[in-house]
Protein backbone atom coordinates (compact mmCIF):
# COMPACT_ATOMS: atom_id res chain seq x y z
CA UNK A 1 0.00 0.00 0.00
CA UNK A 2 1.20 3.61 -0.71
CA UNK A 3 1.78 6.08 2.01
CA UNK A 4 -0.54 8.66 2.15
CA UNK A 5 0.40 11.92 3.60
CA UNK A 6 -1.36 14.78 4.39
CA UNK A 7 -0.30 17.81 2.80
CA UNK A 8 -2.07 20.78 3.79
CA UNK A 9 -5.33 22.22 5.35
CA UNK A 10 -7.76 25.19 4.98
CA UNK A 11 -10.80 26.17 7.95
CA UNK A 12 -13.71 28.06 8.62
CA UNK A 13 -14.91 29.41 11.68
CA UNK A 14 -17.67 27.60 12.97
CA UNK A 15 -20.69 30.06 13.52
CA UNK A 16 -24.43 30.14 13.18
CA UNK A 17 -24.48 32.09 10.47
CA UNK A 18 -26.82 31.63 7.56
CA UNK A 19 -24.60 30.67 4.70
CA UNK A 20 -25.05 28.67 1.46
CA UNK A 21 -23.26 25.44 1.43
CA UNK A 22 -21.55 26.30 -1.68
CA UNK A 23 -19.93 29.29 -0.07
CA UNK A 24 -18.78 27.45 2.82
CA UNK A 25 -16.77 24.60 1.07
CA UNK A 26 -15.12 27.15 -1.19
CA UNK A 27 -14.60 29.64 1.53
CA UNK A 28 -12.03 26.43 3.39
CA UNK A 29 -11.08 25.39 -0.09
CA UNK A 30 -9.71 28.48 -0.81
CA UNK A 31 -8.41 28.94 2.91
CA UNK A 32 -6.52 25.67 1.97
CA UNK A 33 -5.00 26.80 -0.79
CA UNK A 34 -4.01 30.40 0.61
CA UNK A 35 -2.35 28.60 2.81
CA UNK A 36 -0.93 26.31 0.32
CA UNK A 37 0.89 28.07 -2.22
CA UNK A 38 3.34 25.13 -3.17
CA UNK A 39 -0.02 23.59 -4.50
CA UNK A 40 -0.84 22.97 -8.42
CA UNK A 41 -4.44 23.03 -8.42
CA UNK A 42 -4.35 21.20 -11.88
CA UNK A 43 -2.80 18.36 -10.41
CA UNK A 44 -5.59 17.39 -8.10
CA UNK A 45 -7.20 13.97 -9.61
CA UNK A 46 -9.98 13.87 -6.95
CA UNK A 47 -12.04 16.46 -5.50
CA UNK A 48 -14.30 14.38 -2.26
CA UNK A 49 -17.10 16.66 -0.43
CA UNK A 50 -17.90 15.42 2.32
CA UNK A 51 -21.97 16.81 3.89
CA UNK A 52 -25.00 16.11 5.02
CA UNK A 53 -27.01 19.34 2.81
CA UNK A 54 -29.62 18.05 0.34
CA UNK A 55 -27.92 19.84 -2.59
CA UNK A 56 -26.66 18.45 -5.43
CA UNK A 57 -23.38 17.86 -7.32
CA UNK A 58 -21.70 19.92 -4.97
CA UNK A 59 -18.30 18.21 -5.49
CA UNK A 60 -18.59 19.36 -9.59
CA UNK A 61 -19.73 22.60 -8.17
CA UNK A 62 -16.42 22.96 -5.94
CA UNK A 63 -14.28 22.06 -8.78
CA UNK A 64 -15.54 24.54 -11.11
CA UNK A 65 -15.49 27.17 -8.48
CA UNK A 66 -12.09 26.68 -7.48
CA UNK A 67 -11.18 26.35 -11.29
CA UNK A 68 -10.21 22.95 -11.74
CA UNK A 69 -11.45 19.37 -13.84
CA UNK A 70 -10.53 16.37 -11.57
CA UNK A 71 -10.67 12.74 -13.11
CA UNK A 72 -12.76 11.96 -9.60
CA UNK A 73 -15.62 14.29 -8.09
CA UNK A 74 -18.53 12.88 -5.97
CA UNK A 75 -20.18 13.31 -2.84
CA UNK A 76 -20.04 11.63 0.54
CA UNK A 77 -22.61 11.47 3.22
CA UNK A 78 -22.27 8.78 6.64
CA UNK A 79 -24.48 11.70 8.69
CA UNK A 80 -21.75 12.94 11.59
CA UNK A 81 -18.70 10.93 9.94
CA UNK A 82 -19.18 11.76 6.40
CA UNK A 83 -15.99 13.89 7.44
CA UNK A 84 -13.21 10.93 8.14
CA UNK A 85 -15.37 8.63 5.41
CA UNK A 86 -14.23 10.69 2.95
CA UNK A 87 -10.42 11.09 4.14
CA UNK A 88 -10.81 7.04 4.28
CA UNK A 89 -11.45 7.11 0.51
CA UNK A 90 -9.20 9.80 -0.59
CA UNK A 91 -6.61 7.16 1.62
CA UNK A 92 -8.12 4.36 -0.73
CA UNK A 93 -7.81 6.36 -4.50
CA UNK A 94 -3.90 6.89 -3.44
CA UNK A 95 -2.86 4.16 -1.63
CA UNK A 96 -4.29 2.29 -4.58
CA UNK A 97 -2.55 4.44 -7.13
CA UNK A 98 -5.94 5.41 -8.95
CA UNK A 99 -4.77 9.72 -7.79
CA UNK A 100 -1.89 10.80 -7.06
CA UNK A 101 -3.00 14.08 -4.47
CA UNK A 102 -7.35 14.55 -3.58
CA UNK A 103 -8.64 17.49 -2.03
CA UNK A 104 -11.74 16.79 0.81
CA UNK A 105 -13.98 19.62 1.62
CA UNK A 106 -16.42 19.14 4.14
CA UNK A 107 -19.16 21.54 5.21
CA UNK A 108 -22.48 21.97 6.78
CA UNK A 109 -25.45 24.55 7.27
CA UNK A 110 -26.62 24.89 11.49
CA UNK A 111 -30.04 23.19 10.00
CA UNK A 112 -28.53 20.67 8.63
CA UNK A 113 -31.50 17.70 7.73
CA UNK A 114 -28.49 15.34 8.82
CA UNK A 115 -29.38 15.65 12.90
CA UNK A 116 -32.53 13.04 12.45
CA UNK A 117 -32.02 9.55 10.99
CA UNK A 118 -35.87 9.33 9.63
CA UNK A 119 -35.23 5.92 8.76
CA UNK A 120 -35.04 4.91 12.31
CA UNK A 121 -38.87 4.19 13.19
CA UNK A 122 -37.52 1.74 15.61
CA UNK A 123 -37.24 4.77 17.53
CA UNK A 124 -40.74 5.94 17.66
CA UNK A 125 -41.60 9.12 18.26
CA UNK A 126 -38.12 10.04 19.84
CA UNK A 127 -35.57 10.43 16.40
CA UNK A 128 -34.48 13.87 17.82
CA UNK A 129 -30.46 13.03 19.11
CA UNK A 130 -31.01 14.13 22.32
CA UNK A 131 -33.00 10.82 22.71
CA UNK A 132 -30.52 8.46 22.31
CA UNK A 133 -27.70 10.56 24.51
CA UNK A 134 -30.06 10.11 27.62
CA UNK A 135 -30.59 6.48 27.27
CA UNK A 136 -26.76 6.51 26.99
CA UNK A 137 -26.35 8.94 29.84
CA UNK A 138 -28.85 7.08 31.92
CA UNK A 139 -27.42 3.77 31.23
CA UNK A 140 -23.56 4.86 31.83
CA UNK A 141 -24.52 6.41 35.35
CA UNK A 142 -26.40 3.35 36.07
CA UNK A 143 -24.21 0.97 35.28
CA UNK A 144 -21.23 2.66 36.47
CA UNK A 145 -22.08 4.86 39.51
CA UNK A 146 -21.40 8.57 37.86
CA UNK A 147 -23.25 11.30 38.35
CA UNK A 148 -24.69 14.10 36.13
CA UNK A 149 -21.75 16.74 37.69
CA UNK A 150 -19.32 14.18 36.99
CA UNK A 151 -20.40 14.20 33.12
CA UNK A 152 -21.17 17.55 33.59
CA UNK A 153 -17.14 18.01 33.55
CA UNK A 154 -16.87 17.14 30.01
CA UNK A 155 -18.58 20.28 28.98
CA UNK A 156 -16.80 22.44 31.31
CA UNK A 157 -13.25 21.16 29.97
CA UNK A 158 -14.68 21.16 26.19
CA UNK A 159 -15.47 24.74 26.54
CA UNK A 160 -12.31 25.78 28.21
CA UNK A 161 -10.49 24.03 25.52
CA UNK A 162 -12.46 26.29 22.85
CA UNK A 163 -11.33 29.33 24.14
CA UNK A 164 -8.32 28.95 22.54
CA UNK A 165 -9.28 27.95 19.33
CA UNK A 166 -10.54 30.93 17.35
CA UNK A 167 -12.89 29.15 15.19
CA UNK A 168 -14.74 27.27 17.64
CA UNK A 169 -18.47 28.26 18.24
CA UNK A 170 -17.88 28.76 21.96
CA UNK A 171 -17.22 31.99 23.15
CA UNK A 172 -17.63 31.25 27.06
CA UNK A 173 -16.36 29.07 29.90
CA UNK A 174 -19.03 27.43 32.33
CA UNK A 175 -18.60 26.16 35.34
CA UNK A 176 -20.09 22.50 36.40
CA UNK A 177 -23.01 24.46 38.16
CA UNK A 178 -23.85 26.26 34.86
CA UNK A 179 -24.14 22.98 32.95
CA UNK A 180 -26.16 21.42 35.68
CA UNK A 181 -28.40 24.80 35.47
CA UNK A 182 -28.39 24.88 31.66
CA UNK A 183 -31.70 24.21 30.32
CA UNK A 184 -33.34 20.58 31.24
CA UNK A 185 -33.77 18.91 28.03
CA UNK A 186 -34.55 15.44 29.57
CA UNK A 187 -33.54 14.41 32.92
CA UNK A 188 -30.33 12.87 31.95
CA UNK A 189 -29.19 15.48 29.88
CA UNK A 190 -28.73 19.57 29.83
CA UNK A 191 -28.09 21.68 27.01
CA UNK A 192 -24.67 22.22 27.82
CA UNK A 193 -24.35 18.52 28.06
CA UNK A 194 -24.84 18.68 24.09
CA UNK A 195 -22.47 19.75 20.69
CA UNK A 196 -24.35 22.62 18.90
CA UNK A 197 -25.63 22.35 15.62
CA UNK A 198 -23.92 24.88 13.43
CA UNK A 199 -22.35 26.65 9.74
CA UNK A 200 -18.67 25.74 9.30
CA UNK A 201 -16.12 23.92 6.24
CA UNK A 202 -13.20 22.65 6.20
CA UNK A 203 -10.75 21.41 3.72
CA UNK A 204 -8.08 18.67 3.93
CA UNK A 205 -5.35 17.91 1.09
CA UNK A 206 -4.22 14.65 0.49
CA UNK A 207 -1.21 13.57 -1.19
CA UNK A 208 1.23 10.42 -2.36
CA UNK A 209 4.39 10.65 -0.22
CA UNK A 210 6.80 12.16 -3.10
CA UNK A 211 3.59 14.27 -4.13
CA UNK A 212 3.45 15.29 -0.22
CA UNK A 213 7.00 16.01 0.41
CA UNK A 214 7.22 18.55 -2.64
CA UNK A 215 4.45 20.43 -1.17
CA UNK A 216 5.25 20.43 2.65
CA UNK A 217 7.95 20.88 4.39
CA UNK A 218 6.43 18.52 7.21
CA UNK A 219 3.54 16.31 6.11
CA UNK A 220 1.78 14.34 8.44
CA UNK A 221 1.30 10.55 7.66
CA UNK A 222 -2.04 8.39 7.65
CA UNK A 223 -0.86 5.27 9.19
CA UNK A 224 -3.58 3.88 10.96
CA UNK A 225 -7.23 3.20 9.79
CA UNK A 226 -9.73 1.75 11.34
CA UNK A 227 -13.76 1.80 10.59
CA UNK A 228 -16.80 -0.46 12.18
CA UNK A 229 -20.55 -0.21 11.29
CA UNK A 230 -22.52 -2.38 13.63
CA UNK A 231 -25.80 -1.22 12.31
CA UNK A 232 -28.52 1.89 11.12
CA UNK A 233 -30.45 2.06 13.88
CA UNK A 234 -30.18 3.38 17.51
CA UNK A 235 -31.91 0.24 19.18
CA UNK A 236 -29.61 -2.17 17.62
CA UNK A 237 -26.71 -1.41 20.03
CA UNK A 238 -26.37 -4.23 22.05
CA UNK A 239 -24.62 -2.09 24.94
CA UNK A 240 -26.23 1.36 26.00
CA UNK A 241 -23.00 2.29 28.39
CA UNK A 242 -20.02 1.37 25.41
CA UNK A 243 -19.33 2.08 22.23
CA UNK A 244 -18.49 -1.08 20.58
CA UNK A 245 -17.94 0.28 16.63
CA UNK A 246 -15.48 2.62 18.28
CA UNK A 247 -13.72 -0.62 20.04
CA UNK A 248 -13.85 -2.44 16.76
CA UNK A 249 -12.35 0.54 14.78
CA UNK A 250 -9.77 1.57 17.13
CA UNK A 251 -8.15 -2.29 17.36
CA UNK A 252 -8.02 -1.66 13.40
CA UNK A 253 -6.53 1.34 13.15
CA UNK A 254 -3.89 0.78 15.71
CA UNK A 255 -3.03 -2.56 14.73
CA UNK A 256 -2.76 -0.92 11.20
CA UNK A 257 -0.31 1.51 12.69
CA UNK A 258 2.01 -0.91 14.30
CA UNK A 259 1.41 1.14 17.54
CA UNK A 260 -0.80 0.85 21.13
CA UNK A 261 -3.13 3.10 22.51
CA UNK A 262 -0.46 3.94 25.57
CA UNK A 263 1.62 5.98 22.83
CA UNK A 264 -1.23 8.39 21.30
CA UNK A 265 0.26 12.05 22.85
CA UNK A 266 -2.97 13.44 21.72
CA UNK A 267 -6.40 12.78 20.64
CA UNK A 268 -9.74 14.34 19.09
CA UNK A 269 -12.96 12.37 20.68
CA UNK A 270 -16.38 12.37 18.93
CA UNK A 271 -17.91 14.22 22.17
CA UNK A 272 -21.52 14.75 20.47
CA UNK A 273 -22.66 15.05 23.95
CA UNK A 274 -21.42 14.84 27.72
CA UNK A 275 -21.15 10.93 27.82
CA UNK A 276 -19.72 10.13 24.39
CA UNK A 277 -16.14 11.41 25.69
CA UNK A 278 -15.80 8.76 28.58
CA UNK A 279 -17.44 6.05 26.75
CA UNK A 280 -15.23 6.69 23.31
CA UNK A 281 -12.71 7.24 25.49
CA UNK A 282 -13.45 3.54 27.23
CA UNK A 283 -13.35 2.19 23.53
CA UNK A 284 -10.50 3.65 22.49
CA UNK A 285 -8.55 1.73 25.47
CA UNK A 286 -7.37 4.89 26.90
CA UNK A 287 -9.37 4.19 30.35
CA UNK A 288 -10.56 1.18 31.62
CA UNK A 289 -14.88 1.00 31.70
CA UNK A 290 -16.33 3.05 34.17
CA UNK A 291 -13.22 5.07 34.47
CA UNK A 292 -13.36 7.66 31.71
CA UNK A 293 -14.48 10.58 33.44
CA UNK A 294 -11.87 9.89 36.01
CA UNK A 295 -8.96 10.66 33.35
CA UNK A 296 -11.38 13.34 32.03
CA UNK A 297 -11.30 14.91 35.73
CA UNK A 298 -7.36 14.99 35.80
CA UNK A 299 -6.99 15.87 32.48
CA UNK A 300 -9.12 19.22 33.25
CA UNK A 301 -7.44 19.31 36.81
CA UNK A 302 -3.89 19.55 35.32
CA UNK A 303 -4.92 21.92 32.06
CA UNK A 304 -3.84 18.85 29.90
CA UNK A 305 -4.97 19.83 26.47
CA UNK A 306 -4.06 15.97 25.73
CA UNK A 307 -7.84 14.99 24.64
CA UNK A 308 -9.99 17.38 22.58
CA UNK A 309 -7.71 20.88 22.69
CA UNK A 310 -9.68 22.17 19.70
CA UNK A 311 -12.82 22.29 22.30
CA UNK A 312 -14.47 18.72 20.67
CA UNK A 313 -17.81 19.08 19.31
CA UNK A 314 -19.30 20.48 22.72
CA UNK A 315 -16.96 23.65 22.37
CA UNK A 316 -16.54 24.15 18.65
CA UNK A 317 -19.63 23.11 17.63
CA UNK A 318 -21.20 19.92 15.27
CA UNK A 319 -20.90 21.22 11.42
CA UNK A 320 -21.42 17.39 10.53
CA UNK A 321 -19.84 17.37 7.38
CA UNK A 322 -17.07 19.24 8.11
CA UNK A 323 -16.94 17.60 11.54
CA UNK A 324 -14.07 15.00 11.04
CA UNK A 325 -11.82 16.96 8.51
CA UNK A 326 -11.71 19.41 11.45
CA UNK A 327 -10.94 17.12 14.15
CA UNK A 328 -8.23 15.60 11.44
CA UNK A 329 -6.60 19.24 10.90
CA UNK A 330 -6.35 19.85 14.82
CA UNK A 331 -4.04 16.84 14.83
CA UNK A 332 -2.31 17.95 12.19
CA UNK A 333 -1.57 20.97 13.96
CA UNK A 334 -0.55 19.49 17.50
CA UNK A 335 1.94 17.17 15.45
CA UNK A 336 3.30 20.27 13.82
CA UNK A 337 3.29 22.42 16.62
CA UNK A 338 1.29 25.36 15.40
CA UNK A 339 -1.40 24.60 17.55
CA UNK A 340 -0.65 28.08 19.69
CA UNK A 341 -1.97 28.40 22.88
CA UNK A 342 -3.65 24.36 22.65
CA UNK A 343 -0.16 23.00 22.01
CA UNK A 344 0.26 19.63 23.76
CA UNK A 345 3.96 19.21 24.88
CA UNK A 346 6.22 17.60 21.70
CA UNK A 347 3.38 15.07 20.20
CA UNK A 348 4.14 12.66 17.88
CA UNK A 349 1.49 10.36 16.99
CA UNK A 350 -2.61 11.14 17.34
CA UNK A 351 -5.69 9.59 16.98
CA UNK A 352 -9.24 11.09 15.59
CA UNK A 353 -12.41 9.43 16.44
CA UNK A 354 -15.48 10.28 14.46
CA UNK A 355 -18.76 8.24 14.74
CA UNK A 356 -22.61 8.86 13.50
CA UNK A 357 -25.74 8.21 15.13
CA UNK A 358 -25.24 6.64 18.74
CA UNK A 359 -22.04 5.14 17.89
CA UNK A 360 -23.55 2.79 15.03
CA UNK A 361 -20.37 3.79 13.10
CA UNK A 362 -17.14 4.82 13.90
CA UNK A 363 -13.95 5.89 12.34
CA UNK A 364 -10.45 5.74 14.11
CA UNK A 365 -7.42 7.17 12.05
CA UNK A 366 -3.97 7.14 13.56
CA UNK A 367 -2.02 10.29 12.15
CA UNK A 368 2.15 10.39 12.81
CA UNK A 369 5.19 12.91 11.93
CA UNK B 1 -46.34 -8.65 4.62
CA UNK B 2 -47.16 -4.90 5.10
CA UNK B 3 -46.31 -3.91 8.85
CA UNK B 4 -47.24 0.29 8.53
CA UNK B 5 -50.45 -1.04 6.82
CA UNK B 6 -50.95 -3.13 10.23
CA UNK B 7 -49.49 -0.19 12.69
CA UNK B 8 -51.81 2.48 10.59
CA UNK B 9 -55.13 0.62 11.89
CA UNK B 10 -53.35 0.89 15.39
CA UNK B 11 -52.22 -2.94 15.30
CA UNK B 12 -48.65 -4.14 16.33
CA UNK B 13 -47.40 -7.24 14.56
CA UNK B 14 -43.93 -8.65 14.39
CA UNK B 15 -42.24 -9.78 11.25
CA UNK B 16 -41.02 -13.20 10.98
CA UNK B 17 -39.59 -15.20 7.93
CA UNK B 18 -41.60 -17.72 6.72
CA UNK B 19 -39.22 -20.20 5.78
CA UNK B 20 -36.13 -20.22 8.92
CA UNK B 21 -38.47 -18.29 11.75
CA UNK B 22 -36.26 -15.61 12.68
CA UNK B 23 -38.20 -12.60 13.27
CA UNK B 24 -36.82 -9.53 11.37
CA UNK B 25 -36.64 -6.14 12.59
CA UNK B 26 -36.67 -3.13 11.33
CA UNK B 27 -39.80 -4.70 9.47
CA UNK B 28 -38.64 -5.62 5.47
CA UNK B 29 -40.03 -7.81 3.00
CA UNK B 30 -37.23 -10.21 3.03
CA UNK B 31 -35.20 -12.33 6.01
CA UNK B 32 -31.93 -11.20 6.24
CA UNK B 33 -30.18 -14.51 6.71
CA UNK B 34 -32.57 -16.90 4.06
CA UNK B 35 -33.42 -14.08 1.69
CA UNK B 36 -36.96 -16.06 2.05
CA UNK B 37 -40.39 -13.97 2.05
CA UNK B 38 -41.70 -12.39 5.75
CA UNK B 39 -44.54 -12.67 7.28
CA UNK B 40 -46.53 -10.96 10.22
CA UNK B 41 -47.29 -12.55 13.58
CA UNK B 42 -50.10 -11.44 15.43
CA UNK B 43 -50.83 -11.37 19.11
CA UNK B 44 -50.90 -9.78 22.37
CA UNK B 45 -46.92 -9.33 22.33
CA UNK B 46 -45.09 -8.11 25.83
CA UNK B 47 -41.89 -6.72 26.07
CA UNK B 48 -38.65 -6.05 28.84
CA UNK B 49 -37.93 -2.49 30.12
CA UNK B 50 -34.16 -1.95 28.98
CA UNK B 51 -33.65 1.58 29.53
CA UNK B 52 -35.37 4.47 30.08
CA UNK B 53 -35.42 8.21 30.29
CA UNK B 54 -37.70 11.06 31.70
CA UNK B 55 -38.82 14.35 29.32
CA UNK B 56 -41.68 16.81 30.80
CA UNK B 57 -43.85 14.25 32.76
CA UNK B 58 -43.69 11.35 30.16
CA UNK B 59 -40.75 8.16 30.04
CA UNK B 60 -39.30 7.39 27.18
CA UNK B 61 -38.10 3.65 27.27
CA UNK B 62 -35.88 0.92 25.43
CA UNK B 63 -38.49 -1.95 25.25
CA UNK B 64 -37.13 -5.36 23.93
CA UNK B 65 -39.73 -8.21 22.62
CA UNK B 66 -39.66 -11.48 21.72
CA UNK B 67 -35.65 -11.47 23.51
CA UNK B 68 -34.95 -10.30 19.48
CA UNK B 69 -35.53 -6.13 19.14
CA UNK B 70 -35.73 -3.23 20.51
CA UNK B 71 -38.03 -0.41 20.19
CA UNK B 72 -38.69 3.32 22.01
CA UNK B 73 -41.54 3.30 23.27
CA UNK B 74 -43.45 6.05 25.48
CA UNK B 75 -45.04 5.29 29.01
CA UNK B 76 -46.56 7.34 31.11
CA UNK B 77 -46.20 5.82 34.66
CA UNK B 78 -42.82 4.91 36.54
CA UNK B 79 -41.45 2.30 34.32
CA UNK B 80 -38.45 0.15 36.17
CA UNK B 81 -35.83 -1.47 34.64
CA UNK B 82 -36.54 -5.38 33.60
CA UNK B 83 -39.93 -4.65 33.59
CA UNK B 84 -42.67 -6.38 31.39
CA UNK B 85 -44.71 -4.00 29.37
CA UNK B 86 -47.30 -4.50 26.62
CA UNK B 87 -48.03 -1.95 23.89
CA UNK B 88 -51.48 0.12 25.08
CA UNK B 89 -51.33 2.17 21.75
CA UNK B 90 -49.05 2.32 18.50
CA UNK B 91 -49.72 3.74 15.09
CA UNK B 92 -48.21 6.36 12.69
CA UNK B 93 -48.49 10.10 12.83
CA UNK B 94 -46.85 12.54 10.50
CA UNK B 95 -44.92 9.70 8.97
CA UNK B 96 -43.22 8.82 12.12
CA UNK B 97 -44.16 5.56 14.13
CA UNK B 98 -45.38 5.98 18.01
CA UNK B 99 -45.77 2.99 20.39
CA UNK B 100 -47.28 3.75 24.02
CA UNK B 101 -46.61 0.83 26.60
CA UNK B 102 -48.25 0.00 29.87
Amino acid sequence: MNKVGIAGYGITPFTKEDQKIESILHKSANSLFKNNQEIDKNQIDAVLVSTNNDSKYLSPILSEMVGIQPKIAHTIESLCNSGTNSIVSAFSYISSGLADMVLVSGAERFDSPGQILEWDNSRGEFKHPIFWASIFSKSYKREFGVSNEDLAVVSVKNHKHAQKNPNALSKKTYTVEDVINSKKLTDDLRLLDCSRPCTGGASILLASEEMSKKISDEPIWISGIGQKTTSAGFTKNESLFSMNSTKIASESALKMANQNIKQIDVAEIHDAFSVCEPMALEALGFSKPGEGINLIKKLHETNDFKINSRGGLIGCGHPLGATGISQTIEIVQQLQQTAKGRQVDEPKIGLVHNMSAAATSSTVLVLEK
Amino acid sequence: MNFEEELRKGKFTIPECLSCKKIIWPPTEFCDVCNSETHLKTGQFTGKIIEFSKQNEEYFCIVEFADSFRLMAKMKSNPKKGQIVKISECGIYKENYFFHII
